[in-house]
């Protein structure tokens, strides 16, 4: 909060019967609190802050400026992919004509929406390299269930039920291994070596263990260290030779976007974040959303309701039946393997127009520079923040780079304490202590977006810190200085979380 | 920097075991500790559940990371350190004095496959 008086809570600013609205009285008197159950009922009023209608609005609005987004400063938070979120997306998915729609209105009335989201579909396929996707799962996390139980349902519907291990990299995102958890699957780590790629000749030994009951393996490439794996084709090979199918996780997609196409490596079922890499809002709760896509042979197992053309009548249709099975030889178990809804109609529409405008802008000519320019900003960090931090992976990164805290182990400064220190400076922090492989890890990703000169200014605050880091470590310590809260204590957050006013609002 | 003391056997994945008779103390090692950071929550067994050898028995948490506690050795759970319960930062303030749990060692021949101190020093600062 600001050290002002309208930084202090809503509550401290509470005076006793101050009030900022009339009601009129109220002449309906068929409800009352008597008819609900007496456990149900409050004792006492509850305890709302009482204020006066502008009071609230200068609270709120001192509240709105201590925010900080991507529209606020270079925001390089490691794995998050923070790009900017176009106006023009906003402007779009704002217009009437689709702001206005109605989930459940005929098709024939919403047939432009309906075009765009067929649309999505199929471009999102296309940079994929895979044959259909689902644009329902709202989250990635969501997505990444949402294609682990496409994966099942390919297995069960070859009565194949054995397969109930999920092979994962040390290194994978957290959710990796929660979403096969929440999918009732069993989590195999498969190990990785010192320079963060997957072990393959441990990724053989499992196969050789128990090939038969993995039901699929999942990957994020370039992996959570910014590293390309160099030998994903090998690795999709072998599980696909076990009887497994390969899952993508595009939380790192943007490395590779017009690049390189995670079909095209032999992966079978991918989810994508737009939020992400198609530059609609992330953080602040999005909302997000997280299409999963399938090689030729899978659409039959994604879930419904998708949207799809009607050649003979011209007309784009919300489809809720499943994919009839006709690529594959049981054409009786149609209705059996489809999945049904994962969420509610057809998914965060306003989040897929923002997408669908982003990809349209940047058109087919611009797209293939997304990754490389990532690729290039993350390097172009990397190569000049290198004697300053500790860099533990050489070679090329992709679009983030990982260092393991300071080059100068001897002055007691943190990843942590860095991190703070950048507060000051008004940048939002990297990524830090993840991944786990480093002690000290602090993942940049600047994104493609980026001009040299934010990218430079960031660099000399870096080097700033570093040799403050050695002149007067005390300093850095204690950051931050400068926020309108300085340092968290975060051991008592965690241990005492204090959630709710007590105080009494008397006075 | 971190402590390392002797007497103990140490596991790759930084537990440690305090062998008295038939009884292994099981803990984290100070190093352990130092780069997990401030400890907030631990997981413990119940007395009388079984651990395995190489497989987890419980976790910490820190405010950097949730970390599994895998077994150095084999037994079955005696006692666990009930102070940890509420005054987890136990484990930072002194590691080696704040076992984890007690177990009675069903193989004491596991004890073979763990590191000395010096093997474990060695370890660390690879």
């Amino acid at each position: 909060m600001n050290r002002t008086l309208y930084g202090n809570l809503i509550f401290e600013l509470s005076k006793k019967g101050r009030k900022g609205y009339s009601l009129p009285q109220n002449y309906d008197r068929t409800h009352s609190t008597s008819e609900l159950p007496e456990a149900l009922r409050r004792g006492e009023a509850a305890r709302l802050p009482e204020c006066d209608e502008l009071t609230v609005v200068r609270h709120y609005t001192n509240l709105s400026h201590n925010n900080f987004g991507v529209n606020d400063g270079f925001y390089p938070l490691g794995s998050c992919t923070m790009k900017y979120n176009p106006v023009i997306n906003e402007e779009i998915a704002a217009m009437k004509a689709f702001a206005g729609l109605h989930p459940l209105q005929p098709a024939e009335t919403c047939q432009g929406a309906l075009e765009v989201y067929y649309n999505l579909q199929q471009s999102l396929a296309e940079l994929a390299g895979l044959s259909e996707f689902t644009l329902n799962p709202c989250a990635g996390a969501h997505g990444e269930l949402t294609g682990l139980m496409v994966i099942r349902a390919y297995h069960e519907s070859r009565s194949d039920e054995s397969r109930t291990k999920v092979l994962i990299p040390d290194s994978a995102h957290g959710t990796n291994p929660a979403s096969a958890a929440i999918c009732g699957l069993e989590v195999v780590e498969v190990k990785s070596l010192p320079d963060g790629t997957v072990d393959v000749e441990h990724l053989s030994q499992l196969l050789d263990e128990a090939g038969s009951q993995v039901a699929a393996m999942m990957m994020t490439n370039p992996n959570t260290l910014g590293i390309f794996e160099p030998r994903v084709l090998e690795i999709t090979e072998m599980v696909h030779k076990a009887g497994g199918l390969m899952y993508y996780d595009g939380a790192n997609l943007n490395a590779l976007l017009g690049e390189c196409r995670p079909g095209d490596m032999g992966f079978d079922v991918m989810h994508i974040n737009l939020h992400k890499t198609f530059a609609t809002p992330h953080g602040g709760g999005g909302p997000g959303s997280g299409p999963v896509g399938v090689r030729k042979g899978l659409e039959p197992f994604l879930p419904t309701p998708r949207v799809v053309f009607n050649e003979k009548d011209k007309l784009f249709c919300v489809n809720t039946a499943a994919t009839p099975l006709a690529t594959t030889a049981h054409d009786d178990s149609a209705d059996a393997s489809a999945l049904g809804s994962v969420g509610s109609f057809l998914g965060n529409f306003g989040v897929m127009l923002k997408a669908y405008a982003y990809i349209l802008t940047l058109g087919r000519e611009n797209v293939k520079n997304v990754g490389p320019l990532a690729t290039l900003n993350a390097n172009y960090i990397k190569e000049r923040l290198r004697d300053d931090y500790l860099l533990p992976i050489e070679g090329l990164c992709k679009h983030e780079v990982v260092f393991d805290g300071l080059a100068d182990k001897s002055t007691d400064v943190t990843t942590m304490d860095v991190a703070k220190r950048l507060l000051d400076y008004g940048y939002h922090a990297p990524t830090i202590y993840f991944p786990l492989l480093f002690h000290e890890s602090l993942m940049i990703e600047p994104t493609e977006n980026e001009s040299k000169e934010t990218i430079d200014a960031f660099i000399d605050v870096m080097h700033t810190i570093a040799n403050e880091a050695k002149s007067d470590p005390e300093l850095v310590k204690t950051a931050p200085h400068n926020t309108p809260i300085g340092r968290v204590d975060d051991v008592l957050a965690a241990k005492h979380p204090v959630t709710t006013y007590w105080k009494s609002l008397e006075g | 920097m971190a402590n390392f003391e002797s007497g103990l056997r140490y596991s790759e994945s930084h537990e440690y075991v305090r062998v008295e008779g038939e009884y292994g103390y099981i803990g984290i090692s100070d190093y352990a500790q130092h780069a997990l950071g401030n400890i907030v929550y631990v997981d413990m067994p119940e007395v009388d559940d079984e651990v395995t050898a190489g497989d987890e028995f419980g976790a910490v948490e820190s405010v950097k990371a949730a970390s599994d506690l895998i077994a150095p050795v084999s037994g079955t759970v005696v006692e666990v350190n009930e102070a940890l319960e509420d005054e987890p930062e136990l484990l930072n303030k002194d590691a080696f004095g704040n076992w984890i749990i007690k177990v009675q060692l069903s193989d004491p021949s596991e004890l073979d496959n763990l590191m000395d101190v010096e093997a474990y020093r060695k370890h660390c600062e690879q």
